[in-house]
């Protein structure tokens, strides 16, 4: 297993809810139930997804993880194993998911 | 026999939409309401998902006991009302003549509801102005650290700065230093002496201002530092966020160690489906932006169309839960429905002079925490705007200058900002200020970033449910 | 006090057609001045597909459209920008034997024209084009066609035509025009009035308003394709793609973003509006991912349409008024102008300047409707 690296949210409370575990870009990772992806990808990195285009000194590709967390900015859209792509802040984490951060296609 | 009319639509199930949904549900309607959020309560409200325990107290503070008792009033509405959560409305045209049509989304499944009836109550989202980093993982818009703590108990970093301007700022950072999160700064770009002139407005919300005043002494008095009149250069960091520099009153220059940034300036209104339904739209000043016409009781011109609530104009949760027990009472009337007591005329009446206080403080708010549209105009030619599509400011000013875009819908199909999956929602008060800047004009004469449909992106595997919409409306 | 100009040429409409018949007058130092009810490029020619075919286009147009296409290349030369046109070449798709027939019949014909074709089978056709659906069993290849961005290319023609002295007035609208002893008088809301020797007729779906105040009645419909865009996604689809039937038609651009049409919306022609309709657009979702499945996850974040001039044969109208001399009609493209915006300006260049275009117009003669009167 990957050691965990930095996660850019931080949890405060509601830490007893049941564990479920995803693969996030391949790699097994946990989180809890009642989790939103992007909360379950925060928790456990600082990417949401990559930015198709540059700008602001940028290239593209630059990291994104998303921004007003309600389903307005559009900003952290990712892709499901399954083919299916999911506003990360609006869409509850599943055990067994498997997501992808780069877009795939 | 009279034809059987439609069942009237809320769109919204925060305070807004819950009381006009009551108020509907008491004069003997069914009305259908639509969330895309999986419950009701809206933004303030958002209620916290199942397996969530901490009690109303920890979530909303001083307004628990008004969260309480909307939802016992929605809770009460369960069997009365059609509620569909998950539900995007994408688009709706209005019925020139016979029935209108909206369009939803549910997962990946599509329908069309006729109408003869809707009240919009999609309230609002965050006004931001970018700055050169403002796309770095850890940055987030205030109202998206308050979602993040709210809903999922989590705060945005280790130690989070927050920027920008308004009431929500201070009571966001008091939210978290309050549930145990860092802050590094609170860093407001109104002034001290903003807030002093504002002090008479102030007064016609006592309550709310004492306790604004509450959060800002708590903060200081824990150490946080709060800085006024501060300048927001930029924040610093590669794969995510190291720092946020800024400049003091006085000219000096700072940066304060943090890695999440929570930023935001007021709110906007949510208007994409009043433009969709051609809703006819005024410059409003004090909200510097356009929105969609309505009367006193917010009867838009289009018939069968009203609004309530923050998505015609940000007066706050109590206002809404005023303005949707007011739309209700207008729809009646147009219903012709019978008045039960008290004529809805003398309801609506008492209504409008009890929201004129509101109208008041909110003009308060905007003297205290007046937004820095400068800093919007002033954005140098290399600071990314639209953040989907990667456009700088000077691509617009370009747009503007070069290819003679005289408003802002032209400098979007030249320069494609505001095209990108958002529709202009994060860049488009910004670059409407580009625009403004660029031409030399005052900003209402910068134009209106028209909506265009899906209000949000719809995916292509949504299939028409034709059986569905014809076996309930048959 | 009302402002008056006199100009040799006058040109109703800022299309594609009209400003680029004012660049190719300009280009001969002929005094001219555009009137343009909104902006240039604002009607069809600025929201249209961005679709630059020749293939599958009714074999009597093909010579302006070997013509424009030849133009379309020179685009950075002609107006300072390629306005993003690019030659992918255009792949038009049969999804049953009997839509195959018509590619190879076509094929042969166009032969004929000018036009070069490769037929692909079912193999040949996934070996070049892997994402094709099993639905899709042959094509036609045209390497000549591509795409362009249609919100850059009006507006470019505009402003090269301003530089070298075209007289373009925007936000004009034209309430009337007669022609007197001395020619043509022309009033606008404005104002402004304006006096010109010659009228060019480019008002697109409003065409047939200038035609009838000269005795012209056209049956010219106005009609609203339904445009669909997605998010940006990996770059997968480099030609423009048709369908036989035309119920289809789908390109990418390289930034990702994969843009379709089919279906109808609505319009108000009168009052300039027009809207996407969503019925429609959803069931073309469903043609699209026949064609392209790995489109399947994909979202749509944007409906459009606009307003454009139909004619019952769908082709244009490209003649002289058939009532008064000195009036020039190009109006009712009926879907498929913008590839031909270019050259039209240089044909109708040559019929004001030179008498007889050196591209045959015979078969987009005004007097072939049967309610128009016919030119003796
Ligand atoms: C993130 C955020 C945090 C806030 N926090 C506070 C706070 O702490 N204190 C405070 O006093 N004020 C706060 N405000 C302001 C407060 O939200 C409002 O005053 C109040 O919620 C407005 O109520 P409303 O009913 O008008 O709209 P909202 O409560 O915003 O409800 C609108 C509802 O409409 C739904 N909706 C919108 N469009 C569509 C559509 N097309 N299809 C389907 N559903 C749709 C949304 O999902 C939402 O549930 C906040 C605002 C925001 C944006
Ligand atoms: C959605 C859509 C998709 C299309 N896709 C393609 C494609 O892929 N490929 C292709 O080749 N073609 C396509 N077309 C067709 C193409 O866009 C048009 O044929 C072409 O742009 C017509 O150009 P125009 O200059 O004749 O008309 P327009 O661009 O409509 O210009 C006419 C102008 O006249 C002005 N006008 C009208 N009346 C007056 C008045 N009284 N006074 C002053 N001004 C007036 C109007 O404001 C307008 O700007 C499409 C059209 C649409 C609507
Ligand atoms: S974070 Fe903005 S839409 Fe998800």
């Amino acid at each position: 297993m990957t050691s965990k690296p930095r996660g850019q949210f931080v949890r405060l409370a509601e830490t007893g809810r049941r564990p479920i575990t995803l693969t996030i870009d391949g790699v097994a990772r946990t989180a809890l139930a009642g989790d939103t992806l992007l909360t379950a990808i925060l928790v456990n990195g600082r990417c949401v997804r990559r930015s198709e285009f540059g700008g602001d000194g940028a290239v593209a590709g630059a990291p994104r993880a998303g921004f007003c967390v309600m389903g307005a900015c559009q900003d952290c859209w990712v892709s499901l194993d399954d083919g299916r792509r999911v506003r990360a802040c609006t869409t509850f984490a599943e055990n067994g998911m498997k997501v992808r951060t780069a877009h795939g296609g | 026999m009279v034809a059987e009319r439609l069942p009237p639509v809320i769109v919204g199930a925060g305070p807004a939409g819950t009381r006009a949904a009551e108020t509907l549900v008491h004069a003997g309607l069914r009305p259908i309401v639509i969330d895309e959020a999986p419950s009701n309560g809206g933004q303030i409200y958002r209620r916290q998902p199942s397996g969530f325990t901490r009690p109303g107290k920890a979530l909303y503070g001083f307004e628990a006991s008004r969260a309480a008792a909307l939802f016992g009033a929605f809770d009460r509405l369960a069997g009365s009302i059609d509620h569909r959560p998950n539900t995007l409305v994408w688009s709706i045209r209005p019925g020139s003549i016979g029935a209108g049509l909206m369009h939803l989304v549910s997962s990946e499944r599509a329908n069309a509801l006729p109408f003869d009836q809707v009240i919009f109550a999609t309230g609002a989202t965050d006004r931001v102005i970018p700055l050169p980093g403002w796309t770095l993982p850890g940055v987030f818009t205030l109202g998206g650290a308050q979602v993040a703590l709210k809903y999922q108990g989590c705060a945005i970093g280790q130690r989070t700065a927050f920027v920008g301007t308004g009431p929500l700022l201070y009571l966001v950072a008091y939210q978290y230093a309050k549930a145990g999160a860092k802050v590094a700064a609170v860093l407001d770009t109104a002034p001290l002496s903003a807030k002093l002139r504002a002090l008479p407005g102030l007064s016609a919300n006592a309550q709310a201002t004492a306790r604004g005043l509450y959060y800002l002494f708590w903060l200081r008095s824990r150490g946080v530092p709060v800085q006024l009149g501060i300048h927001p250069l930029a924040i610093e960091g590669r794969d995510g966020v190291t720092a946020i520099a800024w400049r003091d009153p006085h000219g000096g220059s700072h940066a304060t160690p943090c890695d999440a940034v929570a930023m935001g300036y007021g709110l906007r209104s949510e208007t994409q489906l009043a433009d969709l339904a051609e809703v006819p739209f005024a410059w409003d000043a004090l909200h510097r932006q356009w929105l969609p016409t309505r009367d006193a009781a917010g009867r838009t011109p289009v018939a069968g169309i009203y609004l309530a609530g923050d998505g015609g104009g940000a007066l706050g949760a109590d206002a809404a839960e005023l303005a949707g027990e007011r739309v209700a009472l207008a729809l009646l009337q147009d219903r012709g429905a019978a008045d039960n007591g008290r004529s809805h005329a003398d309801r609506i009446a008492a209504i409008n002079r009890r929201l004129d206080r509101y109208l008041r403080f909110r003009r308060g708010l905007e003297r205290a925490f007046p937004f820095p549209a400068h800093l919007a105009g002033d954005l140098a030619d290399e600071t990314l705007l639209c953040r989907c599509e990667g456009i700088t400011a000077g691509e617009v000013r370009r747009a503007v200058r070069e290819f003679g875009a005289h408003e802002i819908n032209r400098a979007k199909a030249f320069s494609r900002v505001g095209m990108g999956r958002c529709q202009g929602r994060m860049c488009g008060p910004a670059a409407a200020e580009i625009v403004a800047g660029a031409l030399g004009v005052p900003i209402e004469q910068a134009g209106r970033l028209r909506a265009q449909a899906p209000v949000k992106p719809l995916p292509m595997a949504a299939v028409l449910d034709d059986a569905a919409a014809s076996a309930r409306h048959g | 006090m009302a402002e008056r100009i006199a100009t040799e040429i006058a040109i109703i409409g800022g299309g594609l057609a009209g400003c680029s018949t004012a660049l190719h007058l300009r280009q001969r130092n002929v005094p001219v001045v555009l009137l343009e009810r909104a902006a240039c490029g604002s009607q069809a020619s600025g929201v249209n597909y961005g679709g630059v075919r020749q293939q599958g286009r009714t074999l009597v147009e093909l010579p302006i459209a070997r013509r424009s296409r030849a133009l379309w290349g020179r685009m950075a030369e002609l107006v300072g920008s390629d306005c993003e046109f690019m030659a992918t070449g255009h792949l038009k798709l049969a999804r049953n034997e009997t839509e195959m027939d018509v590619l190879e019949t076509y094929a042969r014909e166009a032969a004929g024209w000018g036009l070069e074709l490769q037929l692909l089978g079912r193999n040949a056709l996934r070996d070049r084009f892997p994402w094709a659906g099993d639905k899709v069993i042959g094509g036609s290849f045209c390497t000549d066609d591509g795409q362009a961005n249609p919100r850059l290319v009006t507006p470019a023609f505009a402003r090269r035509a301003r530089a070298l002295g075209a007289d373009i007035r925007e936000h004009t609208t034209v309430t009337a025009v007669e022609r007197g002893s001395d020619g043509f008088r022309i009033e606008t809301a404005a104002g402004l009035e304006v006096r010109a020797r010659i009228v060019v007729n480019v008002a697109g779906a409003w065409g047939h308003e200038i035609a009838a105040q000269f005795g012209e009645h056209v049956p010219e419909e106005p009609i609203s394709p339904n445009m669909c865009v997605t998010e940006p996604l990996p770059y997968f689809l480099t030609p423009n793609l048709g369908v036989v039937g035309a119920d289809l038609y789908m390109r990418q651009i390289p930034r990702g973003n994969v843009i379709f049409g089919g279906g109808r919306g609505v319009n108000d022609a009168k009052a300039q509006r027009a809207r996407p309709l969503p019925e429609s657009a959803l069931a073309s979702f469903q043609r699209a991912l026949e064609v392209a499945p790995n489109l399947r996850g994909a979202h749509i974040i944007r409906f459009w349409t606009g307003i454009e001039g139909y004619m019952p044969d769908e082709l244009p109208i490209l003649d002289r008024s058939a009532t008064t001399p000195g009036l020039i009609h190009a109006f009712g493209f009926s879907g498929h102008g913008f590839q031909l915006g270019p050259a039209v300006g240089a044909i109708v260049t040559e019929m004001a300047l030179d008498g007889a275009p050196s591209t045959p117009i015979e078969p987009f003669r005004i007097g072939r409707f049967a309610s128009a009167p016919s030119k003796s």
